[in-house]
């Protein structure tokens, strides 16, 4: 058994563990919003904070998240930058078959919660760990700095 | 208002109906739609009364869409479409994907399918139709409860309102409404009274994607369901010859390893378990003829294939003589590679197979075909068979396969478990899973006269025929030519008064299938690169000479200005940068696109590319555009990265980061702009791909001097 706590709930998971996170979000907890793109951290579909920080799931095994903070796309929009950052991709309509883009979200997050007002080459380097093969890397563009800057009308990120 | 005229017939066979059934049903208490089709008996599955529109007592309008929403959108604008007519409160508009039966085929193709960038034009009259159907049963049923003329009642936004002011909304008339037999007279309204229909709409699939809601196959789990991987053979038509699966039974979580057509499966509570078992799998291969594979030993063939004429695709004049005498002459051969589709969601399907019923949740392109294949497979009729198409982690024309591969496996896996089961590729088993872009090679002579226009254009075409051998081959193969081999080529706009175009199609184990824009994915890059290098030695301005010999295309000519103009086409650029221009026709529709590169560390490094897209009406130009960014990164990360080899039959590449789509630091700016226009709607899911290689190859000539003519162009080192 190890104990983690997974979008602010203290949880218990009985696997090996060698598990990916990943898996153990997916297979165990049916927390789907975390998907799987390539399982050797090339993608970036299955980005979570750890900590606070941006992880490829799929190259981290459970047993490094013993006793830390999880949180998933699932709850992403509690956090205001999460939030900030979902309204701004519904705006600029981001998604096209969708299945990136809560990894696209979770690096979003993180970076700005870094760095609330992200230059443009920031932004590039920050999301050049995900992949979308629909091609919406130009939305996603406008939306991080959207998000920015209604964070910073809206007061600190 | 332009008046149609239907005959009820008429109607039902446009919709697919049996006469005897119902074409648009509203809400049935406590009944979904996608339940009766699962679980009524065989008679109604065919004929579901809730086929497109379901209006519940609370407004709520449910919209079943038979089309799969692959990220082409296709979701809302249908939805789009229906609503126009139908006059539904767009807020309170919902979509489910429709089940799979007749009443949801192709309105051209006799089965369900989503491909081709065929959706919006083939459904453009059905849905609308659909829509204003109910539409005029809702005001009927409205005008018979307040006893009053139907022509003083009026429907928008959700509510029947008569001249007096008495109002009644869709959720009140919809059982009334479902009573009434439908007109057989459905006018449909002006264009010009479009309120929905070429309006920036959102999409109404955004809001459950960006929270990790939405559902696709890969995120489906039944309770008691194992997840499946298999090992498949090293090479193309590869079988087990026998195995040992001793340490992969020993991993915890292991509940069965057992031999599939495909391969080995090893069956697990979850994936980690699966694919942990799987990599201590022992098996020994027959390999057959495609252990013998090599990219090098194809090139070889189909190089040599490239100098003999094939069957003849298109001929007119006399090309051979003509480029005797052709004032000047050019000449060159292309080479493009094996590509796979790489969507981000590996396929996966989950099949829950019963005694005398089978449900199958998976992001499919070929409902028909698959539901077809399932049922063979485990000896059930094809009505016992239900599909319920999840979201598509993308499709690009891997999820449309003729002969039903990852749903065929995970049927045979099924039989054999007996419980649930969820069957998952995994990145490396996508990459070298096959069902590629064929590998092309290309040689083309031509010549041009005096005046610098073309007199003569020789071009064969070497490569695997897509359809041959499936199902579509009657529908697309003519004397041996395969169409979709030729597209884009055999079909020239442009006027050359000699012109042969011959093809080889030379048949090997690797399975080859349609991969966004088919064809045109390679026709239009030797054609537009080709009709540079004649412009060039005419010593023309590329924009000019296409316009000059666009003569006889408006449309063509339409996008080509368009597009340069926007782009700034002949203004002085900064140093070490420079244009490139193609136009090409695909799917009905008609796209140019300018590229402006510079040449970073010795690689092509793309900066912005203008487009410009007649696609007749649009009906979300929003979504035009979003096809049109996409349709350019797509090509994009084929024309400098993309490339599938073999080596003794295997494929050598796995993943991302030897199979490396466009990345974020890579992405160019994209300008979409659209040809405003009242034709009929034409393809947008694919038409913004085909020209984006010729354009950067163009416009790396014109910085550098040097012709691209194969792809990857990241393997040639520019300076
Ligand atoms: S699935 Fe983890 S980075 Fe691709
Ligand atoms: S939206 Fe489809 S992969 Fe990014």
């Amino acid at each position: 058994m190890i104990s983690l706590t997974i979008n602010g709930k203290s949880t218990k998971v009985d696997a090996d563990p060698n598990t990916p996170l990943l898996w153990v979000l997916r297979d165990h907890l049916q927390l789907t919003g975390t998907k799987f793109g390539c399982g050797m951290a090339q993608c970036g579909a299955c980005t979570i904070h750890l900590d606070g920080e941006a992880i490829r799931s799929c190259v981290t095994p459970l047993s490094a998240a013993a006793g830390k903070q999880v949180t998933t796309i699932e709850a992403i929009g509690e956090t205001q930058a999460g939030k900030a950052l979902q309204a701004a991709w519904l705006d600029a309509d981001v998604p096209q078959c969708g299945y990136c883009q809560s990894g696209q979200i979770m690096s979003a997050a993180a970076l700005i919660k870094q760095n609330p007002q992200p230059s443009d080459d920031q932004i590039a380097t920050a999301m050049n760990g995900n992949i979308c093969r629909c091609g919406t890397y130009g939305r996603i563009h406008s939306a991080i700095k959207q998000a920015a800057e209604d964070l910073k009308k809206g007061g600190a990120a | 208002m332009s008046e149609i005229n239907v005959s009820r017939r008429g109607f039902l066979k446009a919709a697919g109906v049996s006469a005897a059934g119902l074409v648009i049903g509203f809400y049935l208490p406590g009944v979904r739609g996608r339940a009766i089709a699962a679980e009524a008996p065989a008679q109604q599955i065919q004929y579901p009364p809730n086929a497109f529109i379901r209006i519940a007592p609370n407004n709520t309008v449910t919209l079943l869409i038979n089309k799969s929403e692959m990220g082409q959108g296709v979701y809302t604008s249908l939805a789009m479409l229906i609503n126009e007519e139908l006059e539904a409160d767009w807020s309170k508009v919902k979509v489910e994907s429709a089940p799979v039966a007749p009443v949801y085929n192709h309105t051209v193709f006799p089965i369900q399918l989503t491909g081709g960038s065929t959706s919006v034009a083939s459904s453009w009259e059905q849905m609308r139709r659909i829509g204003a159907t109910a539409r005029i049963m809702l005001v009927q049923a409205a005008a018979r409860q307040w006893q009053v003329p139907v022509d003083e009642c009026h429907a928008e936004n959700g509510v029947v309102t008569h001249k007096s002011g008495k109002k009644l909304s869709y959720g009140e008339l919809a059982d009334a409404a479902n009573q009434l037999v439908p007109p057989t007279v459905v006018p449909l309204k002006d264009p010009k009274d479009f309120k929905l229909i070429g309006k920036s709409t959102k999409r109404l699939d955004s809001p459950e994607k960006v929270n990790g809601k939405a559902q696709f196959g890969l995120d489906v789990y039944l309770p008691n369901m194992l997840t499946v991987v298999v090992a498949r053979g090293p090479v193309f038509g590869g079988k087990v010859k026998r195995f040992n699966a001793d340490e992969a039974r020993k991993v915890p979580g292991v509940k069965a390893v057992f031999q599939v057509p495909t391969g080995v499966a090893v069956a697990a509570t979850g994936f980690w378990p699966a694919k942990t078992a799987r990599d201590l799998l022992e098996v020994e291969w027959d390999e057959g003829p495609g252990g013998q594979l090599s990219t090098a030993g194809l090139m070889t063939e189909y190089t040599d294939l490239a100098k003999q004429p094939g069957k003849v695709a298109n001929k007119h004049g006399d090309a051979v003589s003509a480029l005797k005498e052709a004032g000047k002459t050019v000449s060159a051969s292309y080479a493009v590679p094996y590509l796979a589709h790489a969507p981000m969601e590996p396929l996966n399907c989950v099949v829950d197979l019963r005694k005398d019923s089978c449900e199958i949740w998976t992001g499919t392109q070929f409902q028909t075909v698959d539901r077809e294949a399932a049922a063979k497979i485990v000896g059930l009729k094809s009505e016992q068979v239900q599909i319920h198409t999840t979201f598509l982690g993308g499709g690009f024309g891997r999820r449309a396969n003729p002969v039903s591969d990852f749903v065929g496996e995970a049927m045979h896996v099924a039989k054999h478990l007996k419980q649930p089961v969820k069957v998952m590729w995994t990145r490396e088993d996508d990459i070298h899973g096959g069902f590629y872009r064929p590998m092309w090679v290309d040689s083309i002579e031509a010549g041009i006269g005096a005046d610098g226009k073309p007199v003569a254009w020789r071009h064969t075409i070497v490569g695997q025929s897509i359809t041959t051998g499936t199902p579509f081959e009657g529908f697309m193969v003519k004397d041996g030519i395969d169409a979709t081999s030729v597209e884009g080529a055999a079909d020239l706009p442009y006027t050359i008064p000699n012109l042969q175009v011959d093809l080889h199609s030379p048949r090997h184990e690797v399975p080859v299938l349609w991969w966004r824009s088919v064809g045109h994915s390679h026709t239009a890059f030797v054609v537009e690169t080709m009709m540079d290098e004649m412009a060039h030695l005419a010593g023309q301005d590329p924009v000019a000479y296409r316009l000059d010999l666009l003569e006889g295309s408006p449309r063509h000519q339409g996008v080509l200005r368009l597009a340069a103009e926007k782009a700034g086409w002949g203004k002085p650029l900064p140093a070490g940068r420079a244009y490139g221009v193609a136009v090409h026709k695909s799917f009905e529709s008609y796209v140019a696109e300018v590229a402006e590169v510079s040449i970073d560390d010795g690689k092509v490094r793309v900066h912005r590319v203008v487009c410009a897209v007649d696609c007749g009406r649009v009906v979300n130009p929003d979504g035009v555009r979003q096809q049109l960014e996409s349709a350019v990164v797509y090509g994009l990360s084929a024309a400098l990265h993309g490339e599938i080899t073999l080596d003794k039959g295997r494929v050598q590449q796995s993943n991302f980061h030897n199979y490396p789509p466009l990345r974020y630091t890579e992405m160019p700016t994209v300008e979409v702009h659209i040809v405003p226009s009242e034709a009929a709607p034409t393809g947008i899911g694919e038409p913004g791909t085909p020209p984006v290689a010729p354009a950067v190859a163009n416009a790396v000539f014109a910085l550098t001097g040097k012709r691209l003519r194969s792809m990857p162009f990241d393997k040639t080192t520019l300076a």
